[in-house]
């Protein structure tokens, strides 16, 4: 493999890499499960050769929107985790970290535990819409509630700000703790599914739900990509270079807890992909956003789906929640890189 | 005149650190900005560029009042080096210094960047990752993506640069001010660089401008700015000043046992407080 002077992978080979290898997880995701499905089949299915109902259902109905729903929502997690840190110069700015997934997913809960007592009005407004908005709206009010907790005098601080996030946490999982507590036998079923991450569920309602959001998430990230930069020298240098600091920053928490908030919305709480993605882009091909940012999406795809077929055939024919498989892969893997490399 | 200064007041927190400041600088000048630690330097560097909100008084670049001006035009006529820039991220040096060319193809900014890495003798780290660099290497790097950001541009820039040698040996800190005085002389570029070396500014600078408590104490050449009493009763410094026949001043410090003596004559012995600035003229 070709390296420049600074020991990374060149650039073009590295991303048709990721994409062989998402092509790769792909093909997996869709032929693995609890009912196979060979190769010739699909094909027979897309061509319209095989006239086999049950295959025709499992392939549209059950594996192409999981397929989707899955690389949608681990791109968006992986580039919310690349826009955070760069924004908060921290390579451990995750998500997950300064509360985001946990106050999407307190909203989103809140709406399943209340919503036929407390919060019925919200159903009537919202109708299909109150999840994801519920998610969303829960994910960019506390992404919003670190950075302005972490904000002085004109300063982001780092360590306030993951101290806010620990907080944030800890009141948002008190919060999901009590729901927990007043819920029924069927909504703690939902709620499992909230917090140990999901993509069990999806159907293409869930696509055609979540997907806008998250698609506008990533075609609006790379926009970004040039005054993301300016952030690694520091907030004052992205003034002196011409961008628009406040409005940056503005953007990019909206961004990211736009794409949190729909991916929380549709797949419950998934850890890691956030972290251990950009971070990984970033020691193999560089800093530079106009890299990180199309590389974490793609890799941070190809990582869920590949975590998906994984969880779904350990435990055959049940399935782990894909969260649980996340940090089973993401935690070891994110120590050895600890031990390894230092990262900062 | 490219900046001109008027009546400057810029507070933190309620508090003023720069007040009642005027000082104008010419395209072609290279002015160093000096006073003792608190002094008001950065503060003022940072109001002049736009991270401290302008508090009183005015401020004209280039004909048109400092605020009237959008960041993008500015970022092409001004170019500023914070006193301390941490890069944390695996980023190489020479993408440290791309970041201050605008969006245009590598091939159209190598050119650029080899010519400043050249300058600023960087061309060997190249490839090395910011993080690992020592402070003066660094130093140099931003140095060079602050000269990378207005290199090209047509007509005078004016470059604040907050310390920008603090870090260097004495021979990189003699090349980037024998740099900075070729840029005024030769391509027009008005330079305002805070320091504390107060030989190496007496040596290179048209200018000087010293501030104490948040105000131009005097300004003038160094030999008018740099003199015995001037240094006691702004610094609390004794010093002994000779005159080179090259026709700038050298400041030699005193031994410490002489300092309490300047700090306890020094407030009623030489007083020219004057609010205002003192032109030395």
């Amino acid at each position: 493999m070709l390296t420049d002077g600074a020991g990374r992978l060149a650039k073009g080979p590295a991303l048709l890499m990721i994409l062989g290898a998402a092509f790769a997880v792909s093909v997996v995701s869709v032929t693995s499960g609890a009912y196979p499905l060979s190769i010739a089949e699909i094909l027979g299915v897309l061509v319209g050769d095989l006239d086999d109902e049950v295959a025709r259902l499992v392939l549209f109905d059950v594996r192409l929107p999981r397929l989707v729903l899955g690389f949608l929502v681990g791109a968006v997690l992986a580039v919310s985790g690349a826009i955070l840190q760069g924004l908060f110069r921290n390579p451990l700015a995750d998500p997950g970290l300064i509360g985001v997934s946990a106050g999407a997913s307190l909203a989103a809960i809140a709406v399943i535990v209340l919503g036929d007592t407390w919060l019925g009005g919200w159903l009537d407004l919202a109708g299909v819409w109150a999840l994801p908005i519920a998610a969303f709206i829960g994910g960019s009010g506390t992404v919003f509630l670190a950075w302005r907790i972490a904000r002085r005098a004109g300063q982001t601080s780092v360590a306030t700000l993951l101290l806010a996030g620990i907080a944030i946490n800890a009141i948002a999982g008190a919060g999901t703790g009590l729901l927990t507590f007043y819920s029924s036998d069927e909504e703690l079923r939902s709620l499992t599914f909230w917090t140990m991450g999901s993509l069990g569920h999806a159907a293409w309602d869930d696509v055609a739900m979540a997907a806008p959001w998250l698609l506008l998430s990533l075609c609006a990230a790379p926009f970004l990509a040039r005054p993301l930069d300016a952030f690694l020298l520091g907030e004052q240098v992205v003034g002196h270079l011409g961008y628009n600091t406040d409005w940056t920053k503005r953007a990019a928490i909206l961004i990211a807890g736009l794409g949190v908030g729909a991916a929380v919305a549709v797949s419950g709480l998934i850890g890691f992909v956030g972290l251990v993605v950009p971070h990984l882009v970033r020691q193999t091909l560089g800093a530079g956003h106009r890299i990180v940012l199309p590389a974490s999406a793609l890799a941070g795809g190809t990582l869920l789906v590949g975590a998906d077929c994984l969880a779904r055939v350990v435990v055959e024919p049940a399935e782990l929640p894909i969260g649980l498989m996340m940090a089973l892969i993401g935690g070891p893997f994110f120590l050895l890189l600890l031990l390894r490399t230092r990262i900062v | 005149m490219l900046l001109h200064v008027d009546g400057l007041g810029v507070h933190l927190s309620g508090k003023p650190i720069v007040s009642d400041l005027g000082f104008q600088l010419d395209a072609g000048e290279l002015l160093v900005v000096l006073g003792p630690n608190g002094a008001g330097k950065s503060t003022l560097l940072k109001g002049l560029a736009g991270e401290h909100k302008i508090g009183a008084g005015q401020v004209m670049f280039a004909g048109q009042a400092l605020k009237n001006w959008s960041n993008r035009d500015l970022a092409k006529r001004r170019a500023v080096m914070p006193q301390r820039v941490e890069v944390s991220f695996p980023l190489t040096v020479e993408e440290i210094v791309r970041l201050g060319r605008p969006p245009e193809p590598l091939s159209q900014s190598a050119p650029v960047l080899s010519e400043l890495m050249e300058l600023l003798d960087i061309t060997h780290l190249r490839h090395r990752l910011a993080p690992g660099l020592s402070g003066g290497e660094q130093q140099r790097v931003q140095l060079a993506r602050v000269l990378a950001q207005v290199w090209d541009t047509e007509g005078p820039v004016l470059l604040l640069l907050d310390e920008c040698t603090s870090a260097l040996d004495p021979a990189h800190q003699q090349q980037v001010f024998s740099l900075l005085r070729r840029l005024a002389r030769q391509r027009g570029f008005a330079v305002l660089a805070v320091a504390h070396d107060l030989n190496l500014a007496a040596r290179f600078a048209d200018r000087l401008m010293l501030l104490h408590h948040g105000q131009c104490y005097i300004s003038g050449e160094p030999s008018e700015v740099l003199t015995e009493h001037v240094l006691a009763e702004v610094y609390g410094l004794s010093a002994r000043i000779l005159e080179l026949e090259e026709g700038y001043p050298l400041v030699i410090p005193r031994d410490d046992a002489w300092a309490s003596t300047y700090a306890k004559s020094s407030p009623s012995g030489f007083a020219p407080v004057n609010p205002s600035c003192r032109q030395a003229s």
